[in-house]
């Protein structure tokens, strides 16, 4: 095959992949618009012929959008800094400082990389149950104030950072708390951008931990109130769990557009 | 370097490990505690030592339920790393149109799996939905991707691996591009073809990302929860009841937490001698090769 022809089909395989991965959320966008007569009739078509707002405003009369989208922010936006907060300082101690039973607490850390959420939830759930934690944001935000991945992924990142920056702050008096936070914060701030990302968008997305957390409207987020939506329904009209699901994505497919390095090389684990 | 004082580690790495022990290593033992006793939230649980995992062992449930969410499992790394390599493959050019196209692909990573799980409860809907239109369209027969116990749980797998490719595509992405671009051409002056140079120097200097991204692909597959609760229900006649959503519904359409935990304990146990022999057959296959190489 000449160089010319492998590129063209080269650009073809592109363009048919790149379809494979938008036409879903081409119709999710489309469906939204439509009245439901119109999804039932033409399901694949992909410009309403009657375009319409009413499954919109069928959201936000349906479910308390404002409210649950606030929970969202709040939760994830939290979990978020406080693995920033709390990675910094251990990913410092376990790889700037000597002192016995570093091995030991570096081995723990790795371990929980290993247990997923899914091993701890009915335990964590019990444990939550009994204290009087259930439906409320603690029980949805301190299970995960600290990231394993994100303390190991901090330590990774400051191996490479030079003992003399430190040596020189500790001779000019600076507190191991300056250090941490004014002087290594800034010098891990492409590996903390990319955490925050994307521990943000893991949480904002996350079904499972709110769905086991709560059993009321007090904290329910978001992707439980748009699922709801389905649950709720007659179970046929599409047109208004496409509109939940592009409220729902708005807020994530922005910051991706709007930092999609970042997020790419934080799911990378190369951050 | 020097701690400041013999206690300062400790202070920086208490909060952490505190949260670590609470949240994770703590509820890990109880899980195994519980897993020996019946309780059922509301009466004083009655320890019952093995009697849940010998339930478990004798009504064949769990041997149903560990085939098949290893089958998916298969479905769901084989097809998410060889779509993901080969559009790395494809993709790994300069130029507007392959990098709006590795944004589209990855971009499903991004979104919540509740989105893509009701967009493709609809997509698939067997009477109304867009496939279903496609099918009637050329005139081929009506498939219930999500109502045929045959085709639920591939269909399921299929949708995790539309979720999960872009994150294949950046990880595989990533190792391409750390191929030196000297060895590629030095094998071109000796005559290698597209597809030897790829087999012979990339393929071998990908291994490690290949294990990297079967193994999180894997325990990614394992978690599945989403896609089962909004899809399926389990259903139909079980066909997709996967661990995770198993152990859900012990939980809370059961009560019953004695079962539950020893279900998480042998969906625990699987997960990490799945994930560790994975390991392990990547890096022996990697170190095999690595000696063969050195003999030549």
């Amino acid at each position: 095959m000449n160089p010319r022809a492998s590129y063209l089909v080269r650009m073809g395989l592109a363009c048919a992949a790149a379809l494979v991965w938008l036409a879903p959320y081409a119709w999710m966008v489309t469906t939204s618009f439509k009245p439901l007569s119109e999804v039932l009739e033409h399901p694949a078509g992909l410009v309403p012929k009657s375009p319409t707002a009413a499954a919109y405003r069928e959201v936000f009369s349906a479910i308390p959008v404002g409210h649950y989208m606030l929970v969202t922010l709040a939760m994830a936006v939290s979990i978020a800094l406080l693995q920033i907060v709390l990675a910094l300082p251990a990913g410092y101690a376990l790889a700037k400082l000597h002192f016995a039973g570093r091995r030991v607490a570096f081995g723990l850390v790795l371990a929980c990389l290993l247990v997923p959420a899914q091993v701890t939830f009915v335990p964590v759930f019990l444990l939550f149950a009994k204290a009087g934690l259930v439906n409320t944001m603690p029980a949805l935000v301190l299970p995960f104030a600290v990231s394993a991945l994100g303390t190991f992924m901090v330590r990774q990142a400051l191996a490479s950072v030079p003992d003399e920056i430190i040596e020189a702050a500790r001779l000019d008096g600076a507190s191991e708390a300056t250090i941490i936070y004014r002087i290594l914060g800034p010098v891990l701030a492409p590996t903390l951008v990319s955490l925050f990302l994307v521990s943000f968008v893991f949480h904002y997305n996350d079904y499972f931990w709110p769905l086991v957390m709560t059993t009321n409207d007090d904290v329910r987020t978001l992707p439980l109130g748009v699922a709801l939506l389905r649950e709720q329904g007659t179970g046929m009209r599409w047109h208004i769990v496409m509109a939940g699901n592009v409220i729902l994505s708005l807020p994530v497919m922005a910051l991706f557009a709007a930092a999609q390095r970042h997020l790419v090389r934080g799911v990378g684990g190369r951050a | 370097m020097r701690a400041r004082t013999p206690s300062s580690p400790w202070i920086l790495l208490g909060p952490s490990l505190v949260l670590l022990v609470v949240f994770v290593v703590f509820p890990v033992g109880l899980a195994v505690y519980e897993s020996f006793f019946q309780w059922d939230l509301l009466t004083d649980p009655i320890y019952v030592q093995i009697d849940n995992y010998r339930a478990l062992a004798e009504r064949r449930e769990l041997l149903h339920l560990v085939w098949r969410t290893l089958s998916f499992s298969v479905m769901v790394v084989a097809g998410a790393m060889s779509l993901g390599l080969g559009l790395a493959v494809l993709l790994n050019r300069r130029g507007r149109l392959f990098a709006f196209a590795r944004a589209a692909i990855f971009s499903a990573y991004v979104v919540s799996w509740v989105s893509v799980a009701l967009l493709f409860t609809w997509l698939l809907d067997a009477d109304h939905g867009v496939f279903a239109a496609m099918l009637k369209f050329v005139h081929l027969p009506r498939v219930g991707f999500l109502t045929d116990p045959n085709t639920a749980l591939a269909t399921l797998a299929g949708v995790t691996v539309w979720k999960i490719t872009g994150y294949a595509l950046v990880v595989f992405l990533a190792g391409l591009q750390s191929v030196p671009p000297s060895l590629l051409e030095a094998a071109a002056l000796d005559g290698a073809g597209r597809w030897s140079r790829f087999r012979f120097v990339v393929w071998p200097l990908l291994r490690p990302t290949a294990a990297f991204v079967a193994t999180t692909s894997l325990v990614i597959s394992f978690q599945t929860f989403d896609v089962v609760r909004i899809m399926t229900q389990g259903g139909p006649a079980n066909a997709t009841s996967l661990f995770v959503y198993a152990i859900y519904e012990q939980v809370f359409l059961d009560l019953s937490i004695g079962k539950a935990s020893a279900i998480t304990v042998i969906f625990f146990v699987v997960l990490v001698a799945v994930a560790s022999l994975q390991f392990r057959f990547w890096s022996a296959s990697a170190s095999a090769r690595a000696r063969g190489e050195r003999r030549t």
